[in-house]
């Protein structure tokens, strides 16, 4: 119960095409993650596959049914929002029962699995209050829980983290997890943030310009991302790219370093001169300029010795240096 | 921030701006109360010294005996009352539903249907008097009911649209969007979401359509003079004569007319100053 099949979505408002073309396959208890710049198409994917949207081609299936003209409601599906979206004339029972109402279940029901969900995510004694009385955390449990309660076959969450401060983010990121795994639903997630795609995804959707860009567990995307977008766009601080002729030694257009595969080295190939350095306790990045290379970010284990000024040779770990041709695809 | 801080925290600027609204209280509260008190006097009062409270030898209720005593002037109020709370149920009804197809559906011509529609608030609809007799007389609707509370529609809704739809606009699209995953159909989001949100602007908008409404004098006059349909405003001219006015029966009757709506704004007012206040706080 649950899986999810998009056959080539296309979605067109007026002369601007936002999609062009996703397929995706999502097996049934998955955790797939949408991640991608603002603007990418991954929320209005999300809302595409909820039925707020309608595609302009392609077709959408939930369970292998196909929902093209199926209403939001009739879908089998339940969706958290970033803003929460609760109803603030309800209280936190009723907003969570509201769904199950309108199916037509039976009042005893509906309370009892009001409840059971309100001691799942802790929400016990905050049923008789109005969303208003609540926490932003708070608001955010309640959101969750109502979806919960329609027990759907699929969770959309549309960048449900936002909206809470850092450290709320964490705890939320962690609940949410333990959720999956208690649930064993299939979840959607759209976020823009690669940490919360990272930590939460067993399948990462990397979307840019309304196109997919590469699909794979978070892993295989860092260790072999398919071309320049997804290479840059995962990992953090950002992969180094080179161009030119230190690329061309390798037979490439552009080639890249990530930050944490860049050893300073007293005879390594490169160097440059560092222009800042940012210590941040466990590690310290290094900000390396060269007129060749461009500017090159560089993380080092624990406290670094050099100088701002300083001239420093560096050297690339050699089995982690990609390369991409022209068309910024990945070679090798 | 700092600066109206400051302004607030200077006894002398509270004091100026104090001066300032009771100026303006006593010059919009003055006629009112001139009328209120002037009701209870005797007719050689009113003219002899209309400043001062009624006493013991002035006090007099003849106003009130002959207004009450014309047994029509109940169904003036009663033709008041229902041209009144027509108009607005027509207003709010119809206007919040034009505002929420204007702020919620994307489809060809919403801004200029919306224009259109707020056209109303510029062009006086007193102009279109002559055709909208000319209407009323083809359509067999003079001296009814209806011919007013139409009329009173077309004047409010332009005002209501605009307000309302500004409202919804303000109300939030993944409201409206969970509610549609929840199963509730177009018509449950708009009954039961979107206008309990825009309470405050919906008694706003009623306040704003009541007021004109109660105390116009033009169309009651054109539409509907007849006996049957006449309203307080209008009933209380048959007071005034050419050459002799009674006095008496008319003050008593202009503040028994403002009774009602006095009654009808308590009952929105804390709503409407919500609505006011809405744009301000946030």
């Amino acid at each position: 119960m649950g899986s999810l099949s998009l056959r080539s979505i296309r979605k067109s408002f007026g002369p601007v095409d936002v999609l062009n073309g996703v397929d995706l396959e999502v097996r049934d208890g998955e955790f797939v993650v949408f991640v991608g710049p603002s603007g990418c198409g991954k929320s209005t994917l999300l809302r595409i596959i909820a039925g707020l949207d309608e595609q302009t081609s392609g077709d959408v299936r939930i369970d292998g049914r196909l929902m093209n003209n199926v209403s939001p409601a009739k879908r089998g599906i339940a969706m958290v929002f970033q803003s929460y979206a609760l109803y603030p004339h309800l209280s936190v029972a009723r907003n969570m029962g509201l769904a199950l109402q309108q199916e037509g279940v039976a009042a005893a029901e509906i309370t009892r699995r009001v409840e059971r969900t309100a001691g799942l995510l802790h929400l016990e004694p905050l049923l008789a209050r109005r969303p208003a009385e609540l926490s932003g955390g708070q608001r955010q449990r309640v959101a969750i829980g109502r979806a919960i309660v329609r027990e759907p076959s699929l969770f959309l969450f549309d960048e449900p983290l936002s909206n809470l401060d850092a450290s709320l983010r964490v705890g939320t990121r962690i609940e949410l997890a333990r959720l999956h795994r208690q649930l064993g639903a299939t979840m959607v997630y759209v976020t823009h943030d690669q940490i919360e795609a990272m930590t939460l995804a067993d399948k990462i959707v990397v979307l840019n310009g309304g196109v997919v860009q590469q699909v794979g567990r978070p892993l295989e995307l860092y260790r072999s991302p398919a071309n320049l977008f997804v290479a840059g766009f995962i990992g953090s601080p950002m992969m180094n790219f080179i161009r030119g002729e230190h690329a061309a030694r390798l037979g490439a257009d552009t080639i890249g370093v990530r930050p944490e595969h860049l050893q300073v080295d007293a005879d390594g190939p490169w160097s440059g001169i560092i222009s800042h350095a940012e210590h941040l306790g466990p590690d310290t990045m290094l900000y390396i300029d060269d007129a060749q290379l461009g500017l090159l970010t560089v993380r080092t284990l624990g406290d670094c010795a050099s100088q701002v000024g300083d001239r420093v040779t560096l050297s690339p770990r050699a089995d982690r240096v990609y390369r991409f041709d022209r068309e910024g695809r990945s070679i090798g | 921030m700092a600066a109206t801080a400051r302004a607030r925290a200077s006894p002398l600027n509270r004091g100026a701006i104090h001066v300032v609204l009771l100026l303006y209280a006593a010059l919009c509260l003055g006629p009112v109360l001139l009328v209120v008190v002037n009701s209870f006097k005797s007719r050689a009062a009113i003219f002899g010294a209309p400043l001062s409270l009624p006493g013991p030898a002035t006090f007099d209720l003849i106003g009130y005996r002959t207004v009450l005593g014309q047994g029509v002037f109940v169904n003036y109020f009663a033709n008041s009352l229902i041209v009144t709370v027509g108009s607005i149920a027509a207003v709010l009804l119809f206007g919040a539903m034009a505002a929420f197809a204007l702020s919620e559906y994307r489809f060809r011509g919403n801004t200029a249907l919306g224009l259109f529609l707020t056209l109303g608030v510029m062009v006086p609809i007193r102009l279109g008097t002559v055709a909208i007799l000319n209407l009323m007389v083809a359509a067999h609707l003079v001296n009814t009911h209806l011919a007013l509370i139409l009329i009173y529609t077309a004047q409010g809704l332009p005002i209501a649209v605009f307000i309302l739809s500004e409202f919804m606009q303000g109300v939030s699209k993944d409201l409206k969007d969970a509610g549609r995953i929840d199963g509730l159909s177009e018509y449950a989001i708009f009954l039961r979401l979107v206008l309990p949100l825009v309470r405050p602007a919906i008694a706003t908008v009623a306040v704003f359509t009541m007021i004109p409404i109660w105390n116009d004098l033009w169309f009651p006059l054109i539409v509907a003079p007849g006996e049957a349909t006449r309203t307080v405003t209008l009933g209380a001219q048959m007071f005034i004569g050419q050459f002799v006015t009674n006095w008496n029966a008319v003050l008593a009757a202009l503040t028994l007319a403002v009774l009602p709506v006095l009654v009808l704004y308590l009952i929105f007012s804390k709503q409407l100053i919500r609505g006011i206040t809405a744009g301000a706080v946030k």
